[in-house]
C-alpha cells in the first residue's frame, strides 16, 4: 500500500471514528448541558447551545428529587452489598481454584445458571416474603438481595484472578505452616489485588445501575437513585433541567468507574468466555 | 465455599419454589386467603388475549436490539480498531452509553432527544421541513429498540474489540501479502475469529433483553394499549397492579423457563473451556 493511500486511510479512520464517537456520546452531553440550564433554557425552542450556565439546579434538586437521601442510599446499598459479596465469594473461590475436585465444574456452571434466573421469576415470592416480615422498602432488604445476585457474578471472576497465582506460592506457604485463611488473606488477596479491585468495581457498577429491584421492593425510604429518577420522571417529568441535574449527578461517578475498567470489563461481563 | 453455595442455594430454592407453589393457588391479593387453584392460572394465562402480543413483543424486544447491537458493534469494533488520533479518548465516549443506568438512558432519550415538542431529534425534523413524531405514541416499540441498543452497542464493541486485539497480525499480514482484499480478508479471516465472541454476546444479550423492564416502565408503561408489554412488564401489572399473584407467578414461570433454554446453550459453550 502506498504511503498517500494509507495516510488518506487513518484520515478517513479518524474522522469517522471521532463522528460516531461524538454521536454515541451525545444524548450524555446533552443531559449535561441541560443540567447547567435554566428550566426556560432547557425547554427553549429552538434547542440551545450556548446559554449562561447556572449551578441552581443542583442547589435544588434534592429538595425535588430527594437527590441526597437516594445517593446516600446508592451508596450504601452497591458498596455494602459489593464487600458482602466479596467476603463470601473469595473463600469460595479460594477453595474451587486450589482445591478443586471434579464436582467443582458442575458447581461453578450451577451458580453462574443462578445468574441467568430471570428476576420477575422469583419477585413474587420475595415481594410477599419481605411484606411478612416488614422488610420491604429497606436497604437491608435491598442490599442483601444485589449482594446475592452478583455474587455468582464475583466468584467467577476471583476464581479466574485466583487461579493465574502459580499454586507453588501457595505450597510453601502450606508447608510453613499456613492456614487457608492465611494464604487467603496474605498471600492471595495482596497478589490478586488489582484483579479484586476491578471485580469490585463491577460490582458496584451493576448495584448502582440495578433498576428492577428498586423500583419493585423499595419506595421512598430506600429507594436509590434509579428509583428516584423513575419515579420522578413519571410523577413531574416537566421539570427537565432539575432532572437532568439529578441524572447527571447519578451517573457520573459510575462512567468514572466504568472508564478506569474498561479493559477488565469484558472478562467479568462474559464470564472469562472473552478475554 | 459453603456459606457462599448455601446462600446461594436458598436465593435459588425457596423463592424458586414458592413461585411454582403459588403459580398453583388461586390468590389474589385484594381476596385473601389464597385457594388451591389448580391449573386455572395457567389455563387463563394461555388464554389471555393478551399473550400472543405480549409473546410477540419479548421476541421482538430481544431480537431487535440484538441484530441492532451485533451489526453495529461489529462495525465499531473493525473501526476502533485500527490507530488514529485521540483514539482512547473516542473509545471512552463510545462506551460512555453502558453505564448510564437505564432509567435515566430512558429518561434521557424520552424527554431531551425524542420528545415530540421539545425533543432534539423533533426540532432536527421540524428543521429540515418534516412532521415531528410523537415517537413513545406511533412508534413506542421502535423508540424502545433505540434506547436499548444505544445502552447496549457499547457493550458489543467493547467485547468484540477485545477479542479483535487477540487477532494474530501475522495472520492478517499474510492474507494482505497473498493478494486478499480487505473485504476477503474480513471475510476469511476476521469474521470466523469473531464468531466465538458474537456467540456469547449473542446468548448474554438474549438473557438481558428478556428481562427489560426499566426502559419500559420510565417511558410507555407497557403502552399504548399492550403495545409494549413484555413477559417482565406482563408480570408486573398482573402482580403489583392486579394483585394476582397466582397469574403473576404462572407467568414468572414461563419467564423462568424462556430465560432457562438460552441459558442453557450459554452455559454449555462455557463448560467447555473451563
Amino acid at each position: 500500500m502506498s504511503a498517500t493511500k494509507k495516510k488518506r486511510q487513518k484520515l478517513l479512520r479518524a474522522i469517522v471514528g471521532w463522528l460516531v464517537a461524538l454521536i454515541m456520546f451525545f444524548p450524555v452531553f446533552w443531559m449535561a448541558l441541560a443540567a447547567f440550564k435554566t428550566e426556560q433554557d432547557a425547554a427553549a425552542l429552538p434547542p440551545l447551545l450556548f446559554f449562561h450556565p447556572t449551578l441552581e439546579n443542583f442547589a435544588e434538586m434534592s429538595e425535588r428529587v430527594g437527590y441526597l437521601r437516594h445517593a446516600w442510599n446508592s451508596i450504601s446499598v452497591s458498596f455494602i452489598s459489593t464487600i458482602f459479596a466479596l467476603l463470601l465469594a473469595a473463600p469460595a473461590a479460594y477453595v474451587m481454584a486450589f482445591h478443586g475436585t471434579n464436582r467443582t465444574r458442575a458447581v461453578m456452571l450451577w451458580m453462574l445458571s443462578i445468574r441467568f434466573m430471570p428476576a420477575v421469576g422469583v419477585l413474587i415470592p420475595i415481594y410477599l416474603i419481605l411484606v411478612s416480615v416488614r422488610l420491604l422498602d429497606t436497604t437491608f432488604a435491598l442490599t442483601v438481595i444485589i449482594g446475592l445476585s452478583n455474587l455468582p457474578l464475583v466468584v467467577w471472576m476471583l476464581y479466574s484472578y485466583f487461579k493465574e497465582v502459580p499454586s507453588e506460592i501457595l505450597e510453601a506457604a502450606r508447608m510453613d505452616g499456613a492456614r487457608p485463611l492465611t494464604q487467603l488473606r496474605y498471600l492471595l488477596v495482596p497478589l490478586t489485588a488489582p484483579g479484586i479491585a476491578s471485580t469490585a468495581l463491577l460490582s458496584i457498577i451493576l448495584a448502582w445501575n440495578e433498576s428492577f429491584w428498586a423500583i419493585n421492593i423499595t419506595a421512598t425510604d430506600a429507594g436509590t437513585l434509579a428509583l428516584a429518577i423513575a419515579s420522578f420522571a413519571n410523577s413531574e417529568g416537566l421539570f427537565w433541567a432539575k432532572l437532568s441535574a439529578a441524572s447527571l449527578a447519578s451517573v457520573a461517578p459510575i462512567l468514572i468507574f466504568g472508564w478506569i475498567m474498561q479493559r477488565q470489563l469484558v472478562r467479568g461481563l462474559t464470564f472469562g468466555a472473552v478475554k | 465455599m459453603l456459606p457462599a453455595i448455601i446462600l446461594l442455594a436458598i436465593w435459588m430454592i425457596v423463592p424458586l419454589a414458592l413461585t411454582i407453589w403459588y403459580s398453583f393457588q388461586n390468590y389474589n391479593l385484594q381476596i385473601p386467603p389464597p385457594e388451591w387453584g389448580g391449573l386455572i392460572n395457567y389455563e387463563f394465562l394461555l388464554t389471555d388475549p393478551d399473550l400472543p402480543r405480549v409473546l410477540k413483543n419479548t421476541l421482538v424486544l430481544v431480537f431487535a436490539p440484538i441484530g441492532v447491537t451485533v451489526v453495529l458493534g461489529t462495525l465499531l469494533a473493525l473501526l476502533y480498531d485500527g490507530p488514529f488520533p485521540g483514539r482512547p479518548i473516542a473509545r471512552l465516549l463510545v462506551i460512555a452509553p453502558f453505564f448510564v443506568m437505564p432509567t435515566v438512558a430512558a429518561l434521557v432519550w424520552k424527554n431531551l432527544i425524542l420528545h415530540p415538542v421539545w425533543g432534539l431529534v423533533s426540532w432536527l425534523m421540524k428543521s429540515v421541513g418534516l412532521a415531528p413524531i410523537d415517537w413513545f405514541s406511533t412508534y413506542p416499540m421502535t423508540a424502545i429498540v433505540i434506547i436499548v441498543s444505544w445502552i447496549w452497542t457499547p457493550f458489543t464493541t467493547l467485547i468484540l474489540l477485545t477479542s479483535l486485539q487477540s487477532l494474530d497480525r501475522e495472520q492478517l499480514e499474510a492474507a494482505r501479502m497473498d493478494g486478499a482484499r480487505s473485504l476477503a480478508t474480513f471475510r476469511y479471516v476476521v469474521l470466523p475469529h469473531l464468531y466465538r465472541p458474537i456467540s456469547v454476546v449473542v446468548m448474554l444479550e438474549t438473557i438481558f433483553f428478556l428481562a427489560i423492564y426499566a426502559e419500559i416502565y420510565v417511558t410507555t408503561q407497557g403502552g399504548p394499549g399492550t403495545e409494549t408489554t413484555n413477559i417482565p412488564f406482563y408480570i408486573f401489572s398482573r402482580a403489583l397492579q392486579g394483585f394476582d399473584v397466582g397469574l403473576a407467578s404462572a407467568g414468572g414461570l414461563l419467564a423462568v423457563i424462556l430465560a432457562n433454554i438460552v441459558a442453557f446453550f450459554f452455559i454449555r459453550a462455557i463448560a467447555k473451556q473451563l
